[in-house]
């Protein structure tokens, strides 16, 4: 074992794991950070979607070693209060169902955003196609991420 | 309500904030914690709601939810009866307990059967508050009214709040049978609200099941035998325990019907990815066992078979055989469709401690109380001596029904000083499940010279669920199979279904709308196939069939396939409601860009009526699904949100089912193991779904299951309109479709 330094949500933590742990397993393992969930392990499902480094990554295939020095956001640091226009935009179109999907598809749908403020119908399906939900949120999931891209003054 | 309420313009009423108060409130301030109120004192007569000096409302949740909104739409029900201030409303998730009955969640049937007894429970409440302001007022109840939290005494403006009335409240006998509501006055029932987990979900704190920590808790997982039915023989647990993090190995003994625990050996660690990697490490020998000669191949050679002789008669009207050899003309099809799994997206898991004389367990389940009597059973303890708590379920579509895994657990935990999360990865989850039956269905039909239909013999087969959750010996097996088919209520003067057991060794069990996932796809299929023989268009035929019905044989009949359903009796004006809506609001009939289909299709289950009309293109073998639009007939609708969202999500699941999942087995084990091969619908895949929700008067019955059974055989007849091409199978192959000639 060795140590691994990340700040997460603004936080610097050093970990003492095998360096092929993946990233999801210190998130809710290790640091009691629960909101990342595990759906699949193989970055088919995207339900462990965290922000690396400024970039939407599949925590379950990135191994500690090589998260070594990064910066990770996770659903919990989104936002102080739960007010990130995603998370709104999520509560008014009344996105989840079992809401274990939601964690990844809200961190893919910030990054999205950060990205394109003000993505076309056909961006939004192509973006938000590489996470899967089982409970069928997707039609709403799209008003969403458009009344999210509203609410933060994408509509040039 | 509004006699048709289109979805989409409600949600805009909503955002432009002209909706309903209480979905304000609901996301605006913040839900309060579901933690024990040390109230002075409290109003509790009965379990399911307390009330306390403070105006504070408990009310206790006696289903699992996994998504389809019950810790919100429950709690409306017993709020609004109350008369309780939403805004003050919290909810705690009731467990195994003699005080709290009837906690198992499925068959679409929470809403239904918790709608009686939770409208009793606030409104005997309600009562007794009138009943003491009436008191400490010296006027008569009958000048009182409840009123958002507060008691009012209308004529002279006098106005107490709960909370100022409990202690006197409680002091009072507990009413017989307090009046209910007249519907007219639901102040929360019928209006969107944002359910009340919601904002926890959106910010990472909602607990599954797999997010219980507990002080000490170790991980575990279990090697299996990939042959269903395998047993170990040995294992060398050697270098598994030289994985950094494994404490201990330790063998699984099976455990047979009901619960259906396999024999395993389990390796238990400090950590998640430590039990993964230690059970890598593990060697097992195992004995294989019969099933290893079972492929689907094998399979479906014994549906061949069965489906050539005579079964177990499940409907016989007339005499098809003679009607059919008299016929002017004849049409057949075989349908054929594959084991599926759950994947529900939050995989099995349970964690459990198991101490001297005590066992409590932290389950995502949807039978709290099986899973009790299971592991009471299990680890030979008194049921009382185990405590189980209900998590949120990251799904469960009839997975989370089976008590295997919370066994596994406790079996495991009794081996620790220490509590131990269970945890199965994706591709144990995809390979030992409790899939929903292959079935295989051969169908005949018969017109007459003047175009009109005049038999219908149907023989099917599956391996039934019955026989592997209870055991061989099940009795009449064919009855949790053949719903959906022996009732076929249109007016087809000889009919008869048949019924054929199958021998499989791959377990079986309930996924979401259970028999009628298959028996709604062939029925509406060869309808389909039918009306094209007779000349007719699909819909019309159906129509047609349905005025012609003679409503007390058709009531006979589903009297006798069914029982005594009261209320919930098949109405065939609703199922005719749901059919002509759909066609109307999907435009039945009308135009179509050239190269797109359009289909429709109907069926009854979990006593609700679902009708759906699907768009679709087919281009270079592939097939493209351009509109939904679903007619549902639920009764009365508790929260139009969570209606709406359960249509969408139950047609998404039918249209994977259409195109997308299918488990094979090779060597008496399933071929998948993850997301990559068990195929499911992407989000861009799925078009805009429009739901309609038919207005009926009615008590409230099922919503979570009755959208699955239409979208296949929708899809199939748009498919058909397309291209020509009839579909026989699922999932829908490129091989299978053909441009139209």
């Amino acid at each position: 074992m060795a140590a691994y330094t990340i700040t997460v949500n603004g936080e610097e933590q050093t970990v003492d794991v095998p360096s092929d742990t993946p990233l999801l397993w210190v998130l809710r393992d290790e640091l009691g950070l629960t909101g990342t969930k595990f759906g699949c392990g193989i970055a088919q499902c995207g339900a462990c979607t965290v922000h690396l480094d400024g970039q939407a990554t599949r925590s379950c295939i990135t191994t500690i070693a090589s998260a070594d020095g990064s910066e990770v956001v996770t659903i919990e640091g989104l936002s102080e209060n739960g007010d990130h226009p995603v998370q709104q935009a999520w509560i008014e179109e009344d996105v989840p169902q079992c809401g274990y999907c939601q964690s990844g598809q809200i961190m893919l749908a910030a990054a999205l955003l950060e990205y394109y403020p003000n993505p076309s119908d056909e961006e939004i399906d192509a973006s938000m196609a590489a996470n899967l939900c089982r409970c069928g949120t997707y039609v709403q999931i799209r008003k969403a991420v458009k009344r999210a891209a509203q609410m933060q003054g994408g509509d040039q | 309500m509004s006699d048709t309420t289109d979805f989409s313009r409600r949600d805009f009423l909503i955002t432009s904030g002209l909706g309903a108060g209480g979905l304000l409130l609901g996301f605006v301030l913040p839900r309060r914690a579901a933690g024990k109120r040390a109230a002075a004192a409290s109003l509790s007569p009965n379990a399911w709601v307390s009330i306390d000096t403070d105006g504070i409302v408990t009310i206790w949740v006696g289903r699992s939810d996994m998504g389809q909104g019950v810790r919100t739409s429950l709690p409306m029900i017993l709020a609004d009866e109350l008369e309780a201030d939403w805004e003050n409303v919290q909810i705690e998730q009731a467990y195994p307990d003699p005080r709290f009955e009837g906690l198992g969640t499925g068959g679409s049937a929470s809403v239904r059967t918790s709608w009686r007894p939770l409208r009793e429970a606030g409104a005997t409440a309600r009562e007794m508050l009138i009943g003491a302001a009436a008191d400490v007022w010296g006027v008569p109840a009958a000048e009182c009214t409840a009123e958002r939290g507060s008691v009012v005494h209308t004529a002279s403006g006098r106005r107490t709040a709960y909370g100022d009335l409990v202690e006197a409240a409680a002091e009072r006998p507990v009413p017989e049978n307090p009046p209910l509501k007249d519907p007219s006055a639901f102040r929360y029932i019928g209006t969107p609200m944002t359910m009340l987990d919601t904002p926890d979900k959106v910010q990472g704190k909602a607990t599954y099941g797999l997010d219980v920590r507990l002080p000490d808790m170790l991980y575990a997982t279990v090697a299996r035998c990939p042959v269903f039915g395998g047993t170990v023989v040995d294992y060398d647990a050697s270098a598994a325990r030289e994985v950094e993090g494994v404490q201990d190995v330790v063998e699984i003994t099976p455990i047979g019907a009901p619960v259906h625990v396999a024999h395993g050996v389990a390796v238990i660690a400090n950590s998640t990815w430590a039990a993964m990697k230690g059970r890598e490490a593990l060697e097992v020998t195992w004995n294989e066992g019969s099933t290893a000669e079972e492929t689907s191949e094998t399979l479906r050679e014994q549906f061949r078979t069965l489906v050539s002789e005579p079964g177990t008669t499940v409907r016989d009207d007339g005499d098809a055989e003679e009607a059919l050899a008299g016929a002017a003309r004849t049409i057949e099809a075989t349908y054929e469709l594959p084991y599926l799994a759950h994947v529900t997206m939050e995989p099995m898991n349970c964690t459990a401690t198991v101490e001297e004389g005590r066992v409590e367990l932290w389950a995502p389940t949807q039978t709290p109380t099986w899973a009790q009597g299971s592991v009471a059973q299990a680890l030979n303890v008194p049921q009382d001596a185990v405590h189980v708590n209900v998590t949120l379920l990251g799904g469960g579509f009839g997975r989370r029904l089976n008590p295997d895994v919370c066994v596994e657990a406790a079996l495991i935990a009794r081996e620790v000083d220490a509590p131990v999360k269970v945890v199965w990865t994706r591709e144990d989850d995809v390979q030992h499940d409790f899939y929903r039956p292959a079935s295989h269905h051969h169908f005949r039909g018969g017109i007459d010279e003047s175009g009109a239909p005049v038999a219908w013999m149907h023989r099917m087969s599956t391996p039934a669920i019955d026989t592997y959750i209870q055991g061989e010996g099940a009795e009449h097996p064919e009855r949790g199979e053949v719903p959906g088919a022996a009732d076929l209520p249109y007016a087809i003067p000889n009919i008869r279904v048949e019924y054929a057991l199958a021998q499989s060794g791959v377990p079986r069990g309930w996924w979401r709308s259970v028999e009628h996932s298959f028996n709604g796809f062939v029925v509406n299929a060869f309808m389909d196939e039918m009306a094209e023989a007779c000349g007719a268009d699909p819909y019309t035929f159906r129509l047609r069939l349905l005025d012609q019905i003679d409503r007390t044989r058709v009531e006979t009949m589903m009297n006798e396939i069914h029982g005594d359903l009261g209320d919930f009796a098949f109405d065939v004006d609703r199922y005719r409601g749901v059919l002509q809506r759909a066609a109307e609001q999907g435009n039945w009939g009308g135009p179509l860009p050239s190269g797109r289909g359009r289909g429709i299709a109907v069926h009854w289950s979990f006593r609700s009526y679902a009708a759906e009309v699907i768009e679709a293109t087919v281009e270079n073998g592939e097939v493209h699904v351009d509109r939904a639009v679903c007619a549902i007939d639920c009764g009365a609708v508790i929260n139009p949100r969570t209606l709406r969202e359960q249509m969408q999500g139950g047609i998404i699941d039918g249209l994977t089912q259409a195109l997308k999942a299918e488990i094979t087995i090779d060597g008496g084990r399933v071929v998948q193991s993850n997301f990559d091969d068990y195929h499911l619908m992407r989000l861009d895949e799925v078009p805009d779904i429009e739901v309609h929700y038919v207005q009926s008067g009615k008590p409230p019955s099922g919503a979570g299951e009755p959208a699955v059974p239409p979208s296949a055989p929708a899809l199939a007849g748009a498919i058909f309109a397309a291209t020509g091409t009839r579909i026989r199978r699922l999932p829908i192959r490129p091989e299978d479709l053909q441009t139209a000639q």
